[in-house]
């Protein structure tokens, strides 16, 4: 079976600058894959260049067997890839119901479906009470829940979450982690990047750690944190002894 | 009754020519119907998409021009010019729209800006097709009376106010609006920006369009300094809309008879009447620090202000 996603050496360059190099892994269907890494990794990066901000410079990324490489954003939503945002970007003038019902017409033939699937995923990430209020005022662990509420209204097979726990109180933690379980549940496929070491420990499948672009381990949460590279990437090495 | 309104307000603008107002006054009441007409495409454009036009003149004046031209050239009648413009504009929208929607926010203002102005020098200087800076006089008015002239502007705006409803109302609006806030959500979202952006752009065009081909009709006479005006058309339009509230149905409407209004009045004192562009960018300072939502958008404050507005 191939694997829903599959990214095959792929770099991107900023000038000289290698913010992505030569990363390959592959995201199962159904599975949750954690992405790691250090501050400036090139993980944010590496989500734009999947979801088609940027342009691989090298390399391929397969979704579902078709090249999606090179292709506009939109295009890439239509095939069934949705992202939120790590600094969230809510329609700001729109209420929360607004902005679910904005995602939702991707897939709905008339408004009042649109809104009808909008209120029910309004309903499956725990927003309901908020839709009406206008997005702007809504404290920070609701517009990010707001930010999965409007990818989800897309109806993606592969989701990607950028960071959606940062910056999160303990309450909020919880209710977030509660819908991305859910949210597998439901049979979607989900690439989560994520600093909380807690929290991708415990939901991901399979964790992927990149460092200064690289790839420098894959394996399953218990493998990877006993990793000497990956300890080393994220508490610098060793002293010598 | 806030449904009923609009029906209301038709109707009674319908039975207005009945009414024994003076010519005077119906010219007063077209233009600003006119205004309006203009303001609310303005208003797809820039209110609900959020693609701020300061070259709105460009649209207006290939309006005029195509009927002017009509006339002139092929001596049809300048009122062909309404339903052709409707072609010409758009054709015009996607050129104009090929080379400034792919720039965002202040460049995408400074380009139709400059679009506004080529063309006006064009106008200018094609003589053979424009008569330059002589300009196009409609020799035989249609009628005497304004009360045709009124009907069909009104026709227009009515249509124009539909237009701009069902859009904001449909999935169009909502993209729009997506758009508006954040252009790179809305493209994750799956919304095709470009596409999106295009099509307010010609929708927005062709209104405008209209306006300016009946200006043809109406006024009997164009030259590019008047239709392509930066300051009296592409400006004036931004004013109306921010003067009456931007991303409102009835701001646009508002907003063209306030500056209708001030702008016979100012231009009828005496010395200070040539200063009318000062005082127009006194007021919208003005606006901008007291009612940043237009008399439209920020009614409940203004009401509040003169003291008859529910206590919060």
């Amino acid at each position: 079976m191939t694997p829903l996603l599959e990214i095959k050496r792929v770099s991107r360059f900023f000038g000289g600058l290698a913010a992505v190099m030569d990363v390959s892994f592959n995201v199962n269907k159904g599975e949750i894959v954690g992405l790691i890494g250090p501050n400036g990794a090139g993980k944010t990066t590496l989500f734009n260049v999947i979801n088609g901000f940027y342009k691989p410079s090298r390399g391929d990324i397969l979704f579902k067997g078709q090249r999606i490489s090179g292709l506009k954003p939109h295009r890439i939503c239509r095939l069934g890839i949705a992202r939120t945002f790590q600094v969230v970007k809510p329609l700001q003038r729109m209420t929360v119901l607004d902005n679910v019902v904005a995602s939702a017409f991707l897939r709905s033939d008339s408004k009042r479906e649109a809104v009808k699937k909008a209120e029910e995923i309004l309903e499956f990430t725990g927003l309901s009470s908020e839709k009406d209020k206008i997005s702007k005022g809504l404290p920070l662990g609701m517009r990010k829940r707001l930010e999965i509420a409007r990818a989800l209204a897309t109806e993606p097979e592969l989701l990607l979450l950028d960071e959606s726990f940062a910056g999160l109180n303990p309450t909020e933690l919880v209710q977030s982690i509660e819908v991305i379980k859910k949210i597998k549940e439901r049979g979607i496929t989900i690439l989560i990047i994520e600093h909380h070491m807690k929290v991708i420990m415990s939901i991901s499948d399979r964790v992927v750690v990149l460092n200064y672009g690289e790839k420098i381990a894959e394996g399953t949460p218990e493998e990877v944190s006993r990793d000497p590279l990956v300890i080393e990437a994220y508490l610098g090495e060793a002293p010598a002894a | 009754m806030k449904r009923y309104a609009p029906y209301i307000i038709v109707v009674l603008l319908a039975l207005l020519p009945f009414s024994g107002l003076s010519t005077y006054m119906m010219h007063i009441i077209i233009l600003m119907i006119m205004w309006s007409v203009i303001g609310m495409a303005w208003n797809l454009l820039g209110g609900y998409c959020g693609q701020v036009s300061f070259g709105h003149a460009a649209f207006f004046g290939v309006g005029a021009y195509t009927a002017g031209i009509l006339y002139f050239k092929l001596g049809i009648s300048a009122w062909w010019g309404i339903p052709l413009s409707v072609v010409v504009l758009a054709l015009e929208a996607l050129v104009i729209g090929f080379i400034c929607l792919r720039l965002r926010g202040p460049f995408f203002a400074l380009a139709t800006l400059a679009m506004g102005e080529v063309l006006r020098v064009t106008a200018e200087n094609l003589r053979d097709f424009t008569q330059g800076t002589l300009g196009i006089l409609i020799k035989e008015r249609t009628w005497v009376e304004k009360t045709w002239y009124y009907y069909i502007i009104l026709a227009i705006a009515v249509l124009t106010y539909i237009v701009v409803k069902k859009i904001i109302e449909s999935k169009l609006g909502y993209y729009f609006v997506a758009i508006r806030e954040d252009q790179d959500a809305a493209e994750s979202l799956g919304i095709n920006t470009t596409l999106y952006k295009t099509i307010a752009l010609v929708i927005s065009a062709v209104l405008t369009g209209l306006a300016g081909a009946f200006y043809t009709n109406y006024m009997g006479y164009i030259d590019p300094e008047v239709v392509f005006a930066l300051h009296d058309i592409s400006i004036i339009t931004i004013m109306i809309v921010m003067v009456g509230g931007v991303a409102t149905y009835w701001g646009p409407v508002v907003g063209a008879g306030i500056m209708v209004v001030l702008a016979e009045w100012i231009r009828s004192l005496p010395r200070i009447g040539t200063a009318h562009q000062t005082l127009f960018g006194v007021l919208l300072i003005l606006i901008i620090i007291f009612l940043p939502n237009g008399v439209v958008g920020d009614f409940s404050k203004i009401k509040r202000a003169l003291g008859f507005g529910r206590k919060v």
